[in-house]
């Protein structure tokens, strides 16, 4: 063990420098197990902390993250009329990708923990892992062309306003990385909802627009491509082509129905994901996957997705029934092929700290989001998604629901003592 | 009840016959769906018929008299538990079946062997500090250097003097050792060879009153067996208890084989059985063992006076609250008693035998042990001579992992225990311990690929994580089959919220109910010690 005597010996002391600890502590703790034994309750405990909880949520989305930093590129290229097949120019659109998300999730990590450590080392408790879930999950939902200062100043809100105001993890009542995607909805709402900044790299995504290569690219990647070999690089002449739409398949469903939107969309294209969209939400099967490795480790509630589920495919085939506008009449399942409800439900919905926290009451909670969030998908022209909004309402809602319940139990309870 | 079915009754009627007003304004509207709605809302229709029937047949059971149990059986649709829940044993002849599906057994190694082997402990305590509400200085009425017999006094509260603890064997009394704040931790009794037991005075069993009954167990000592809840207390003398509820199986990891336990004292248990009919106003209630293929001990199967209940499921199955649970809850001012097998056997061998015989046969299990196996001792036994050797950085516990008491080799064992086991420290650092653990460890989540296979696990004391707010939830309810929010009431104790405390049922919960949802907490929160303090509130409220 002779790395852990290393790390033992440069153990900032805790009352000169209380952040230097705090952040050792956290480190630490995570390279190394704690030798803290059980006291005065049970001898034994779980092997499952909050850490492993966290971080099997994250590993869940790591097939999102792959995919999402394709698409990026994908879309980048696809714009431009260039490697129409997915795989096609895999590398350029890998490097192309990569160079427009990491900066996302350094931005967000740099400014989520960053606020997280300190807040720890004033309250002078451990760094709790509720960031690492809200900091991987944070990128997903972000347009790819998000601007960095916009990116880390909704992160900052989130986590102080959202999180920290509350008491920090377990405490909060809005899902953090949604209120960092409603702080920049709500900041910059006509940059947000148009149809700019679903693709990277174009200033507007009009016909012989040029593509917007930095010196990265040209001086840095292309070099380095041909070195290896590859014959396709990245052409700082190229443009977008004429007839290129950046619309989201709910902008064209808006405006004119499912017919509209396989006009520009195939279905696999929607299912499998190479659409524009928000990073990490556009590939179902890959969300579905995570979604399985939840719910069989049962980190995240199956009540809670099955019920939105339903609660969004009843509401659907209602407004089916109804049928007044193009929205209205696109079949309930298919539905499910646009936006992004599989990620809201598998990630987002089931955040247990914001949900609903009795079984009866996540039934309820997710039933709720579903009918809600499609309302506002389908019926509201200011909003292109409802689930976001949706999700928050019935954050708020969640305690009320609780309540109910519980006001059951002590209700049974009171009656058996009177019977 | 009626009510909420009319209203959503009244609702669906509504919503449906909107939504056809606007199909019907559309041309394009799908003929299919439309026809499928339709459907379903006369399903919908039919199933509100039936349910409101369901509901009109029951309120009739209601007032005919029917229990909570038989009220179900009169409802139209099977019950979900009914349709999925285990299937009753071949040898269950008499008494209600309930099949629990919450819990989690931890299956550990070091599981003692059926062998009854004599112990060489000499040295036995009686530890005032064992009684839930006792006074810290109790009056203790022998001093060092007396010889005492087994059944003598030695101890009493002087909140409620007439009830008498007494010694467990004979000998002399050679300390009384003082804890914190010099409260009384132990009066040390170093045991004859052989056991003088205290003349008692016979009772005529048949002729006596209660009143005669109560006064033969407070001076005996017997009284002292039993536990009453809420709060885990010995019983005021006031009291008369709803019912009385013993569990003749014990489900958590390594506990002792109860039917092997009675062998040969069934004759003790059965009287002891029926003192304790005679004390209450309601029932015995015997919690059989339904989990196995076979039938357990005809000591209990065969015990007669007594209601029977079988049980079948995870632990903390065999944990008497949450049998108590299923056959009749404490509600309001309840008050029932508890008592372990082996404290019925020692009641019944008072009025049996006219002696106070606390012998115990005490399962010596865990890893850490050379030879686990059963040991015939008596109550209170010195911890290190039952154990034998130990080896460094084990721990001893008086109990079961879960819910017991860490001892060292010079402390004595617990008044209800009939459990001690070694465990090894976890005291050491383990690289990415949390996210790629070295060796299999016990869990209740499905996270870690040795909860796929049967591993008998060599678990240690370590929290396998550090202490966080609550975060993860249902985690609890998934572990403790009951109709409570354990969550909820943790947070209620927390705040100190009274009415919420009992509402959402404190009152049912005892450390020992509790001890599997604190095992299982991601968050490591001390939920035995949360619900101890809270039921301590509670207890001076009242």
């Amino acid at each position: 063990m002779g790395l852990l005597d290393t790390l033992k010996k440069i153990e900032p002391d805790k009352k000169e420098s209380p952040f230097l600890h705090t952040l050792y502590d956290g480190f630490f703790t995570f390279a190394f197990a704690p030798n803290s034994v059980a006291k005065g309750g049970t001898h034994i405990k779980d092997g499952i902390d909050l850490k492993r909880t966290m971080v099997l949520v994250v590993l869940a989305m790591q097939l999102c993250y792959l995919f999402g930093s394709i698409n990026i590129g994908h879309q980048h290229f696809a714009a431009l009329g260039l490697y129409p097949g997915f795989v096609q120019g895999l590398h350029l659109k890998l490097a192309y990708g990569l160079v427009k998300l990491i900066p996302i999730f350094a931005v967000t990590h740099l400014v989520g923990l960053g606020i997280e450590f300190w807040y720890a080392a004033k309250k002078g408790h451990a760094i709790e892992e509720g960031f690492l879930v809200s900091g991987a999950l944070i990128p997903l939902i972000m347009p790819p062309d998000i601007p960095l200062l916009w990116l880390g100043m909704a992160v900052a809100f989130a986590v102080i306003i959202g999180k920290e105001a509350f008491g920090g993890t377990g405490m909060n009542i809005l899902n953090v990385a949604l209120l960092a995607r409603v702080f920049i909805f709500f900041a910059y709402p006509t940059t947000i909802s148009g149809d700019e900044v679903w693709v990277a790299g174009l200033e507007k995504p009009e016909a012989g627009a040029l593509a917007d290569y930095g010196t990265i690219f040209t001086g840095f990647f292309n070099p380095l491509f041909e070195s290896l070999g590859f014959t396709s690089l990245f052409n700082p002449e190229a443009t977008v082509i004429d007839g290129y739409t950046a619309a989201t398949p709910l902008s064209l469903a808006y405006q004119g129905g499912w017919e509209n939107v396989t006009r520009v969309y195939s279905e696999s294209q929607m299912w499998w994901g190479g659409i524009p969209g928000s990073i990490g939400e556009t590939s179902k099967p890959l969300i579905l996957a995570g979604a399985a490795i939840l719910i069989a480790t049962g980190i995240a509630s199956w009540r809670i997705m099955l019920s939105m589920f339903v609660g969004a495919a009843v509401m659907a085939m209602l407004l089916n029934v109804w049928d007044a506008t193009p929205f209205m009449s696109v079949p309930w399942y298919y539905q499910f092929w646009m936006g992004s409800f599989f990620f809201a439900m598998a990630f987002m919905a089931t955040d247990p700290v914001t949900a609903a926290s009795t079984n009866r009451g996540k039934i309820i909670y997710g039933f709720l989001i579903g009918f809600v969030g499609m309302i506002i998908r389908v019926l509201n022209p200011a909003y292109p998604e409802g689930w976001m909004l949706a999700i928050l309402f019935m954050n708020v809602f969640a305690p009320l629901i609780d309540h109910y319940v519980l006001e059951a139990n002590m209700t049974r309870r009171m009656n058996r003592a009177n019977a | 009840m009626k009510n909420n079915t009319l209203y959503t009754f009244l609702v669906a009627l509504f919503l449906f016959s909107s939504n056809n007003a606007f199909a019907a304004d559309s041309a394009s509207g799908s003929s299919i769906l439309n026809i499928g709605m339709w459907a379903v809302a006369i399903l919908i229709i039919f199933f509100l018929i039936i349910q409101v029937s369901d509901n009109l047949i029951r309120i009739e059971g209601k007032e005919a008299g029917l229990d909570a149990n038989q009220q179900a059986g009169l409802s139209l649709f099977p019950s979900f538990s009914k349709l999925f829940s285990a299937k009753k044993p071949e040898y269950i002849k008499e008494g209600a079946f309930y099949a629990l599906k919450a819990g989690h057994n931890i299956v550990l190694e070091g599981e003692a062997e059926k062998v009854i082997k004599q112990s060489n402990a000499t040295t036995f305590a009686v530890q005032p500090q064992n009684f839930v509400g006792i006074s810290p200085i109790p009056k203790v009425t022998v001093a060092v250097g007396d010889e005492v017999k087994a059944g003598d006094v030695v101890c009493f509260d002087k909140k409620r003097p007439d009830i008498k603890y007494v010694a467990p064997v004979s000998g002399e009394v050679i300390a009384v050792n003082r804890g914190a704040k010099r409260s009384i931790k132990e009066v040390v009794i170093l045991a004859d060879k052989e056991i003088n037991y205290k003349a008692l005075p016979k009772l005529d069993l048949e002729n006596a009153s209660r009143e005669a009954l109560v006064n033969h167990l407070l001076e005996t000592g017997g009284w002292t067996m039993i536990r009453q809840r809420p709060f885990g207390i010995v019983p005021d003398v006031a009291d008369v208890p709803k019912g009385v509820f013993i569990s003749t199986f014990d489900s958590a990891p390594l506990a002792p084989d109860l039917n092997f336990v009675v062998e040969g004292k069934g004759a003790a248990f059965q009287k002891g059985l029926d003192v304790l009919r005679m004390l209450t106003d309601g029932e015995v209630h015997l919690g059989l063992d339904a989990r196995g293929g076979d039938a357990p001990s005809t000591v209990f199967t065969g015990a007669t006076g007594v209601k029977k209940h079988w049980f079948h499921g995870k632990h903390p199955v065999g944990n008497v609250g949450i049998q108590i649970h299923h056959i009749a809850p404490i509600a309001g001012n309840d008050k029932v008693w508890t008592l372990g097998v082996q404290e019925v056997i020692t009641i019944g061998k008072i009025f049996a035998e006219g002696k106070f015989d606390a012998s115990r046969v005490i399962a010596v299990t865990g890893a850490e042990t050379t030879a686990p196996a059963y040991v015939d001792t008596y109550l209170g036994a010195n911890v290190g001579s039952l154990v034998g050797e130990v080896k460094e950085n084990v721990r001893l516990v008086s109990g079961d992992v879960l819910s017991g008491q860490e001892k060292t080799k010079e402390e004595f064992l617990d008044f209800s225990d009939d459990q001690i086991t070694t465990i090894k420290e976890g005291n050491e650092y383990e690289m990415f311990g949390w996210l790629a653990p070295m060796d299999a460890r016990p869990s209740v989540s499905q996270t870690f690929l040795s909860g796929l296979a049967d591993v008998t696990y060599e678990a240690n004391t370590n929290t396998h994580g550090e202490k966080r707010a609550f975060v993860v939830t249902g985690q609890y309810e998934k572990v403790l089959p009951m109709d409570i929010f354990p969550q909820h009431l943790m947070k209620a104790i927390l705040v100190n919220d009274f009415e919420r405390m009992e509402g959402l049922g404190i009152n049912e919960l005892l450390e020992e109910d509790i001890a599997l949802c604190e095992f299982a907490c991601t968050s490591k929160q001390p939920l035995q010690k949360i619900l101890r303090e809270g039921l301590e509130t509670m207890r001076e409220q009242a």
